[in-house]
């Protein structure tokens, strides 16, 4: 028996997964408390000793990993114009895997310092300019992070001309400094992949231990990397295919977990309809986005003030039939106790989680997705259209425990399809939805970077389709 | 987006400017010409093409730290198009970028002074006829940005 082990340290449950290289299949599973604050191999030993429980006692073949314990990879990004650089910014971060808890535009001032300071980044990734464009904005920017109190790196990713400049400023106030390649060299031409990769290579030489994970990083085979990254190369993967296997095309999908709902598309996004065109940059063809305030549990607090804000919930409390209090007591007790299930306590609250996870994935598909607005010319209609079309998306997957273990998932999921109360957000139409109820979206990633064909063929295989 | 046309080695001297057609207008030959001319004359180029509207010339101009915006305009509404430009632009910080626009700004066949002082009053620093050769425009940007 040759056997893999593919551990994911979440922020709450460190996972693993056993999968049979040679039958190409998982063939255990098992979740422990993530042990962070004293030693994280505990609660990886934890699970190991379910997975042998199953198996029996074993030597893997080769064991890989991939974290979001400890806070995750938490981000900053800042660049000149919101819809330009300081965007540019945010993808590029955000498909690293990172969190990206702000992205600021223009020019920071002295209040953002204590701001930034608060959220106490691991990497800050400074843009701004394209190449041989504006500089003073960057070493400003440069000026004000120098400043903000804190032991993170800092990547410098815009304009050519101002890096070294900024490089400089950074040095003399003590931070740690890479210099890449601009985000956006030309105007309107993403290039995001270089700071992808320097914030990747930063996670894993210097953060992982920062975050404790040294000790188990010394028994895996391979590098830790984020897990956000891991579940987005299982979806680029599942969607292009790999050399022998097909994959299912254009797809989507939603991950949605305690403290942030994470989104992943991989289509191309160009407009569907003859009279739309491209308002903006165009956006890369794998894209994740981020939502720090749409999360089932440490982020439920921020998720409810969202719903507040909308006619004070009045909505929400109707659609579902909830009273206030109970709604907030709920809420109370998942700030208690975040590994709690609703079902265990009361029927009500299943339904008030399900509910708060409709919201999640209805805002976070509203921000993910782009969006159609009519304009008039004297050509007659037509439709500018601000980010991805991805109507014509064939397939979407829902991952994350308040989908999986809800009653019915699928009224979820609803809202990640096109619907004519959100008018003009370009969701799919007619997508088949399918449930990532074996947990593996992560794991598989891990497995793409060894064994692509078979990670594939796992992941065909144990997604459920809903209706 | 288009490939600039670059005949100097260095971007650090040369001057940026941001060249589209605005508002809802799709005329693309005249825009291709401008872009060419203007980078074998030695500017670097960032061109929006057709359908820009205001908000995306003031965004191209503050990222490429541009000197200059030159807008073409050929299906008669430039005026409605053009009304505000100036002031987004000092809003956004880019106080004293020149501003130069031609082509068929208004409907009809209307005295060009009148056009002229129509768009001079709006902000834009030089205006340009239908029909203008963009030779006279490249002239008067390197006078204006002392290039000899």
């Amino acid at each position: 028996m040759k056997i893999y082990l593919l551990t994911d340290f979440g922020s709450t449950y460190t996972k693993v997964t056993a999968v049979d290289v040679d039958k190409g299949e998982i063939v255990a599973f098992a979740k422990s408390f993530t042990t962070i604050e004293d030693d994280v191999a505990i609660g990886y030993n934890n699970a190991l000793s379910q997975i042998f429980d199953q198996l029996g006692r074993f030597v893997p073949a080769a064991s890989f990993a991939c974290s979001s314990a400890a806070g995750g990879l938490k981000m900053v990004s800042s660049g000149l114009v919101p819809d330009l650089t300081a965007k540019a910014s945010r993808l590029a971060a955000a498909s690293a895997g990172a969190k990206v808890m702000k992205t600021y535009s223009y020019e920071l001032t002295e209040f953002e310092i204590e701001e930034i300071a608060a959220i106490n980044p691991d990497i800050v990734l400074l843009s701004g300019g394209i190449d041989g464009g504006n500089k003073a904005v960057i070493l400003h920017n440069a000026g004000i992070i120098a400043s903000v109190p804190g032991n993170f790196f800092v990547i410098v990713a815009g304009n050519r001309s101002a890096a070294s400049g900024a490089k400089q400023i950074l040095e003399n106030g003590g931070k740690r400094v890479i210099v890449c390649e601009n985000v956006m060299p030309v105007f309107g031409k993403l290039n995001i992949m270089p700071a992808k990769a320097a914030i990747r290579n930063l996670f894993i030489e210097n953060i992982v231990s920062a975050k404790g994970l040294d000790a188990v990083a010394k028994i895996m085979d391979s590098d830790i990397i984020p897990t956000p990254l891991a579940v987005f190369e299982a979806c680029e993967l599942l969607a292009s295919g790999s050399k022998t296997e097909a994959g299912l095309g254009e797809i989507m999908a939603y991950d949605l977990g305690g403290a942030t709902t994470d989104v992943y598309s991989m289509a191309d996004g160009m407009p569907k309809i003859p009279n739309a065109f491209i308002n903006g940059i165009n956006e890369p063809f794998a894209k994740r986005s981020v939502e720090g305030d749409l999360g089932m549990r440490y982020s439920l607090t921020a998720l409810y003030d969202l719903i507040l804000e909308e006619d004070l919930g009045l909505a929400f409390f109707a659609a579902g039939g909830f009273a206030k209090e109970d709604v907030e007591s709920w809420i109370a007790l998942c700030v208690a106790d975040p590994s709690i299930k609703p079902h265990e306590k009361h029927e009500k609250y299943g339904e008030i989680d399900a509910a708060f996870a409709s919201y999640a994935i209805r805002k976070s598909a509203a921000r993910h997705v782009g969006r159609n607005t009519k304009v008039y010319t004297p050509n007659g209609e037509m439709l500018s259209q601000e980010g991805k079309d991805l109507t014509h998306v064939t397939h979407i997957i829902g991952s994350g425990g308040a989908v999986i273990n809800a009653k019915s998932p699928m009224q979820i999921m609803q809202e990640a399809i096109y619907s004519s109360k959100d008018l003009n957000d370009l969701k799919p139409l007619a997508p088949k939805v399918l449930l990532d109820t074996a947990n593996c979206l992560a794991a598989m990633g891990l497995l793409s970077r060894h064994e692509p064909e078979m990670a594939l063929k796992i992941m065909k295989k144990s997604f459920v389709e809903i209706k | 987006m288009e490939m600039n046309v670059k005949t100097h080695d260095s971007e650090q001297d040369q001057i940026t400017i941001v060249l589209g057609v605005i508002g809802a207008d799709v005329h693309a030959v005249g825009n291709k010409i401008l872009n060419y001319i203007f980078g074998k004359a030695g500017f670097n180029v960032v061109n929006l093409g057709v359908m820009a509207s205001q908000q995306e010339f003031v965004e191209a101009a503050l990222e490429s730290d541009a000197k200059a915006i030159v807008v073409s305009s050929l299906y008669g509404h430039g005026e409605i198009d053009c009304k505000g430009l100036r002031e987004k632009c000092e809003e956004a910080g880019l106080a004293g970028i020149k501003l130069y626009v031609g082509g068929n700004l208004v409907v009809g066949k209307q005295d060009f002074s009148m056009v002229e002082k129509t768009f001079l009053d709006m902000g834009f620093d030089r205006v340009y006829p239908p029909g203008s050769d963009p030779q006279i425009n490249v002239a008067h940007m390197k006078e204006d940005f002392g290039i000899l």
